[in-house]
């Protein structure tokens, strides 16, 4: 339970200082950005050149204690600013509408490369000296070298655009809505298949290795020679006394390395015009829409820290020390 | 003991690829006028313009861009700009991370819960959206800027491994009798402890390495770094902004993208190899 208190009280601080860092950012940077964007923006409303003053502190008139007070009570609303490229559509739903596609295509690759990376993981640990193992392990490092970007780039070639397999980007036919039903749902996985691969195949390298590593430092233990020398099958050695030990810090990696897949997917994204988040990024980099830019980055950072508090959960449930002992 | 470590680390075979791979790369930036047929912004030479997006033929052994310049040449000359952002980058990261790490495993204390608070905020703050967030805002773009940014964002993951070891390498006996005969703590620091966790620092430098190698790309790629800069990543924007693939012109893409995993897999290697020669129990019998 202290446990749990203290992982609470952590997330709750997190959200506090990554709002913080969200609102100083533009306001640290040097050469103004803002005045620049506000000169580009001439042709705009009022409003809207507001909504820009507002985001960087160029209210000038209020002190920084006022504007991080109005900045707090504005999110408290749901009131995000107004996007500049979307103009006149608040950020929010601006936002709302890229959410459920990159949750959807990011988790559900992300669940696809944990479970199978870590199955490839056990079964190369377990048999670590044969030569398609060294083969597996070698390839998924090179593999990990690569930018997703580019990997996805590779698959777009070869899949969509010389042999059209697969679309060459969207989230699913433009002629399909949701009412459509089975048929749109069949739209959604066929537009999703790519960039899931990409992003499946890209970072399977990571748990691979993870749970490799981990596995081979459990074999090395007393407790699996003992296990052995009682004659208990292989199988039921390499899962239950080796493996079942060894995922635990794959799992406590698991929200580490989401901040990496997080990035890996927004520029998966990018690549396929994938309308999810990273592809908003993508377009609000390139036309300076600093109020999208900047509740983009706020909720990769909730999302972030979400997850790794479910991983604690997690952890919390599997591995009695954490649970007991209150300390980590 | 740093003698038997570089001996053990090049009579490891992966080791070995790693360090043949990087030696190529080394050579390529620094050789590349010899290398590379053209500069890499020559669209012409005696006998005229060269021509726009041709295929690679003996003239030209990867084609020519959407603006005519020669892509094999601005491969070999983008090594350069590649490979040092990726080098200076890893060095600052490790030393920062070194310092904060030993600073903060040694003293403990204040200290150390300061910079941990601050190391635990920048491990969950996923960098890449915070290096793009960070290089929008920046309107100086350059390749400076790039190597500040990603320096400034990748340290926290060195800083707690180098700190976790630091904290189990003071409470060995070597460190306490040091301490006992009333060495300086900055000596003690240098000569009993770095020594010690060196294969970390290594392995640190690596890491950041190939991050700061595919962050530079990444950058670049998006059209946050300075476009008229030769390197791998603006290689990849062009090619991306030019549809590349509308003109079927895999060899305007694939090579970038290859020397990027290439060097990747040579640190990837290197840093393997530390793993199973610091680990026992990795290591292969």
């Amino acid at each position: 339970m202290k446990y749990f208190l203290r992982r609470i009280l952590w997330l709750i601080f997190a959200i506090f200082v990554a709002l913080t860092i969200n609102f100083i950012l533009p306001r640290l940077m040097p050469g103004d950005p803002a005045t620049i964007l506000i000169q580009r923006l001439e042709g705009l409303e009022p409003s809207a050149i507001e909504a820009v003053r507002t985001a960087f502190g160029l209210e000038t008139d209020k002190n920084i204690v006022i504007q991080y007070w109005d900045y707090l009570v504005n999110l408290a609303h749901g009131d995000l600013g107004i996007s500049i490229s979307h103009y006149p559509t608040p950020v929010w739903d601006v936002l709302k509408k890229a959410l459920p596609w990159t949750i959807g295509l990011m988790g559900l690759s992300t669940i696809f490369s944990f479970v199978i990376g870590t199955f490839i993981g056990i079964g190369i640990a377990w048999k670590r000296k044969s030569k398609i193992s060294d083969a597996i392990l070698g390839l998924f490092l090179f593999i990990r070298s690569f930018p997703y970007f580019w990997f996805g780039l590779i698959l777009v070639y070869f899949l969509a655009f010389n042999n059209p397999f697969f679309p060459l980007g969207g989230a699913h036919s433009t002629r399909l809505m949701p009412a459509d039903g089975l048929a749109y749902f069949k739209s959604v996985l066929y537009h999703g298949f790519l960039p899931g691969l990409t992003i499946t195949i890209s970072s399977m390298g990571y748990w691979i290795l993870t749970i490799r590593n981990n596995m081979i430092n459990v074999l090395a233990e007393d407790y699996i020679t003992v296990a052995k020398a009682k004659g208990l099958s292989a199988s039921r050695i390499r899962n239950l006394y080796a493996a079942k030990n060894a995922i635990l810090p794959s799992i406590s990696g698991f929200a580490m390395a989401l901040g990496f897949v997080i990035g890996g997917s927004l520029l998966t994204e990018m690549v396929f015009s994938y309308p999810g988040v990273g592809f908003m990024l993508f377009q609000a980099v390139q036309q300076q829409d600093y109020p999208l830019l900047q509740a983009i980055f706020l909720f990769i950072i909730l999302g972030v820290l979400f997850s790794n508090f479910i991983a604690d959960i997690v952890i919390m449930l599997l591995d009695p020390r954490v649970r007991d002992g209150g300390s980590r | 003991m740093i003698k038997d470590m570089l001996k053990l680390f090049i009579s490891n075979k992966k080791a070995l690829t790693g360090v043949i791979i990087l030696i190529f790369f080394l050579t390529i930036a620094i050789f590349a006028p010899i290398i590379a047929p053209y500069g890499p912004k020559q669209s012409r030479d005696e006998s005229g313009k060269f021509e726009l997006r041709a295929e690679p033929s003996l003239k030209h052994p990867l084609g020519t861009s959407h603006a005519g310049y020669d892509l094999f040449s601005r491969l070999i000359y983008g090594t350069r700009l590649s490979l040092g952002v990726g080098i200076s980058t890893g060095i600052i990261t490790t030393f920062i991370a070194l310092t904060l790490g030993l600073f903060s495993g040694y003293y403990g204390g204040v200290i150390d819960e300061i910079i941990s608070f601050i190391n635990n905020i920048f491990l969950v703050i996923p960098s890449l959206p915070l290096v793009i967030v960070v290089a929008s805002y920046i309107t100086i773009k350059g390749v400076l800027p790039i190597i500040l940014v990603l320096s400034l964002t990748g340290w926290a993951w060195g800083t707690r491994v180098i700190r976790s070891q630091v904290l189990s390498v003071r409470e060995r006996e070597f460190v306490k009798v040091a301490e006992v005969l009333g060495e300086k703590p900055l000596i003690i620091v240098f000569r009993e402890i770095f020594p010690n966790i060196i294969s970390l620092v290594m392995a640190t430098f690596f890491t950041s390495t190939i991050a700061a190698v595919i962050g530079e790309a990444t950058l670049e790629f998006i059209g946050l770094g300075n476009l008229s800069t030769v390197t791998w990543g603006t290689m990849l924007y062009w090619a991306q902004n030019n549809a590349a693939l509308l003109y079927n012109a895999w060899w305007w893409f694939l090579p970038p993208g290859l020397f990027i995993g290439l060097l990747g897999t040579s640190f990837a290697l290197m840093n393997f190899a530390i793993d199973e020669i610091s680990n026992p129990k990795i290591r292969k019998r």
